[in-house]
C-alpha cells in the first residue's frame, strides 16, 4: 500500500498517527438514514460518523449509492421533486434534513466539486468571486486578497495569475477542476464534498488534487467519493464501503484496507469482485 | 464469398437509390425556394428607388413610395417585439427552471405549443373581437397586440429549449455554492444560454414583419403618415396586400418593391440567428 504524500507540516510518518482516537470530533453523523429516488429505495439505514478534520473515502461499485449518500450533506437532492430523505443528518449536531433549515447557507457551509469540472462561463477571477459574493461583502481589495488565497489553497494561482480575466473554459481540464476547488473554498466552508473529483482527469493532475486534498483536511473535513481504491487508500483516513444502498464496513482507511473485518469488502478491495 | 460480394453490391445500389431519392426530393423543395427568391430580386429590384423610402404610399395612377408603411411596420413589429419579448423570455425560464416538474409547467408548454402553430388569422380575429370592435376602431395598437401574441410562443419555445440545453451539472454546481435560485438562473444559466435567447427573438421578429393577415383585422393600413398608435397604421404586408390585388400598374410595382424588401430584411434576420447561434456553440 502507498503512504500518502508528504505534508508540509510533516507530522510522523503514518497519517492517522496524528489524529488520536480521542480527539476525533464528529461533524457529520447520518443516524438511520435512509434515500429514495421515486420509489426506489437507495440507501437503507446508514449510521456513520464523519470526523472533523479527516479525509473519509466513500468506494464500493457503481450504483451502491456511495454519491447519492454524498449528495444528501448538501442536500443537492432538493433540486429534484422525486428524491427525498428519511432519518436523521446531522451537521455540527444540527439535524440538515428539518424543513426549516436554510438550504443556502447550508450549502455556504458544506462546498462541493463534482466529476466533470464546473467552471461558470465567466473570468477566472469572477468564478472564485461568484461564491463568496453570495455570502459576504468584500471590498474590491479585500476580494483580491480571498481570491488570491483561494488560489493559492487550491495550487493554482502561479498558474493564473497572470490571467485572472481570462474566462475559465479556457483553461486545461486539470485546471479547471482546481478552479472548482478553489471557488468551493473561498467561501471558508467547513465540509468539502468531492465526488470523485479526478476521474475525468490525467494521472499528473490526479497527482497534484491528491497532493491539494492532503493538504486541505488542515482546514477543511474532507468526504471524497472514488471508484479508485488506490486513491482512496493513499488520501483518506478513513474509509466507508458501501454496497447496494447499504453500508457494510466503515472504519480507518488502513485497517479496512489492510484486515477489512468483512468478507465482502475484501472481496471487492482485493479486486475479486467489482 | 460470391454470396458476400452480391449482398455487398445489393446494399451499394440501394444506398445509391436512397441517395439518388432524397437528393431529388431536397431539389424538388429547393427549386421553389430559389424560383421564389428569383422572382422577388428580379421583380422586386426594379421598383428600388430612392423615391421609396422618401415619399408616401400614393393614390391610384401617380407616383409615390412606401415610407408610412416602411416606419409603420418598424413601428409595429419594433412595439409588438418590445411588448413580446420579456413577457416570453420570463415564460420560457418558468418552463425551464420554475415548472418543468408541475402540472402547471406542462399544460402552459401544451397550450404555448397551440399557440406557437396557430394560424395568425386566429390571433388577428381574437384581438379584432377583444380590442378592436369593443373600441370601435383600427388602431396601430390592436396591430401591436396581435404582432406581440405571435412573438410570445415563439420565444417562450427557445428560451425554454434554451435553458435546456444547460447541463444540470452547471445548475448544481451554482447551487453548490448556496446560491439562491434567482441568482443560478440570472447570472449563470441564463448568461449560458443568452446566444440562443437572442436567437429565438430574432426569429420572431422575422416572422412577424410578414404577418399580413393579424394586421388586416387590426392596425388595418393608412395612406398618409401616421405614427399615432390609435388610428390605423400603414404597414408594409397590409400595403403590398391592397396594392398587389390592385389593377394598377404603378400599385403592383411598388408592391414588388416592398416584397423585396420584407424578404430580403427577413433573410438577413435569419442569417444572423444563424451566426450568433453558431458562434455561441463554438465558444
Amino acid at each position: 500500500m502507498q503512504e500518502s504524500t508528504p505534508l508540509p507540516i510533516a507530522v510522523g510518518g503514518n497519517k492517522n498517527d496524528d489524529h488520536p482516537p480521542a480527539e476525533l470530533k464528529t461533524q457529520i453523523a447520518f443516524r438511520n438514514f435512509d434515500f429514495y429516488y421515486g420509489m426506489f429505495h437507495a440507501l437503507k439505514n446508514i449510521n456513520l460518523d464523519i470526523y472533523h478534520s479527516h479525509v473519509t473515502a466513500f468506494i464500493g461499485p457503481s450504483g451502491c449509492g456511495k454519491s447519492t449518500l454524498l449528495r444528501a450533506i448538501n442536500r443537492m437532492y432538493d433540486l429534484y421533486p422525486d428524491q427525498r430523505a428519511e432519518g436523521e443528518l446531522l451537521l455540527d449536531g444540527e439535524n440538515v434534513l428539518d424543513k426549516g433549515i436554510d438550504i443556502n447557507h447550508l450549502r455556504a457551509r458544506v462546498g462541493m466539486v463534482f466529476q466533470k469540472p464546473t467552471p461558470f462561463p465567466m473570468a477566472i477571477y469572477d468564478n472564485i468571486a461568484f461564491g463568496v459574493n453570495l455570502q459576504e461583502r468584500l471590498s474590491r481589495t479585500e476580494m483580491d486578497d480571498r481570491v488570491e488565497w483561494a488560489l493559492r489553497k487550491a495550487a493554482l494561482w502561479d498558474e493564473v495569475k497572470g490571467i485572472l480575466k481570462q474566462s475559465g473554459m479556457s483553461l486545461s481540464g486539470g485546471q479547471q477542476q482546481r478552479l472548482c476547488i478553489a471557488r468551493g473554498i473561498a467561501v471558508k466552508p467547513e465540509v468539502l464534498l468531492l465526488d470523485e473529483p479526478t476521474s475525468a482527469l490525467d494521472p499528473i493532475s490526479t497527482m497534484r488534487i491528491e497532493e491539494l486534498i492532503s493538504e486541505l483536511k488542515q482546514e477543511f473535513t474532507i468526504v471524497i467519493v472514488t471508484h479508485n481504491m488506490q486513491q482512496a487508500a493513499r488520501i483518506s483516513d478513513y474509509t466507508a464501503y458501501m454496497y447496494l444502498g447499504e453500508m457494510i464496513e466503515y472504519g480507518v482507511t488502513d485497517q479496512i484496507f489492510i484486515k477489512p473485518q468483512k468478507k465482502a469488502t475484501e472481496d471487492y478491495i482485493t479486486g475479486r469482485f467489482g | 464469398m460470391n454470396l458476400g460480394l452480391s449482398l455487398r453490391a445489393k446494399r451499394q445500389w440501394a444506398n445509391r437509390l436512397a441517395l439518388a431519392m432524397s437528393m431529388l426530393a431536397m431539389s424538388f423543395g429547393l427549386v421553389w425556394l430559389i424560383w421564389i427568391l428569383f422572382d422577388v430580386f428580379q421583380l422586386g429590384l426594379s421598383g428600388i428607388s430612392l423615391k421609396l423610402f422618401t415619399e408616401m404610399t400614393p393614390p391610384p395612377g401617380s407616383s409615390g413610395g412606401l415610407l408610412n408603411a416602411i416606419v409603420g411596420s418598424l413601428l409595429l413589429v419594433g412595439m409588438a417585439t418590445l411588448l413580446g419579448t420579456p413577457i416570453g423570455i420570463m415564460a420560457g425560464i418558468y418552463l425551464a427552471e420554475y415548472g418543468q416538474y408541475t402540472w402547471l409547467g406542462r399544460s402552459t408548454r401544451f397550450i404555448n405549443d397551440i399557440l406557437l402553430s396557430a394560424p395568425s388569422i386566429v390571433i388577428g380575429l381574437f384581438v379584432y373581437a377583444v380590442y378592436v370592435s369593443r373600441v370601435g376602431k383600427f388602431s396601430g395598437f390592436s396591430g401591436v397586440i396581435a404582432l406581440a401574441l405571435l412573438v410570445i410562443p415563439v420565444v417562450v419555445s427557445t428560451t425554454e429549449n434554451m435553458l435546456k440545453l444547460v447541463p444540470n451539472s452547471l445548475r448544481e454546481a451554482v447551487f453548490a455554492l448556496g446560491a439562491p435560485k434567482w441568482v443560478v438562473i440570472s447570472k449563470v444559466t441564463l448568461r449560458a444560454s443568452v446566444a440562443g435567447v437572442v436567437t429565438g427573438v430574432l426569429l420572431a421578429v422575422a416572422r412577424i414583419s410578414g404577418e399580413t393577415a393579424p394586421l388586416l383585422f387590426t392596425a388595418l393600413s393608412n395612406q398618409f403618415w401616421s405614427l399615432n398608435l390609435n388610428e390605423p397604421i400603414a404597414n408594409l404586408p397590409v400595403t403590398i396586400f391592397k396594392f398587389a390585388m390592385s389593377p394598377f400598374k404603378d400599385w403592383q410595382e411598388i408592391a414588388w418593391a416592398g416584397v423585396f424588401l420584407i424578404t430580403l430584411g427577413v433573410l438577413s434576420l435569419n442569417i444572423l440567428a444563424r451566426i450568433l447561434f453558431r458562434q455561441k456553440h463554438r465558444s
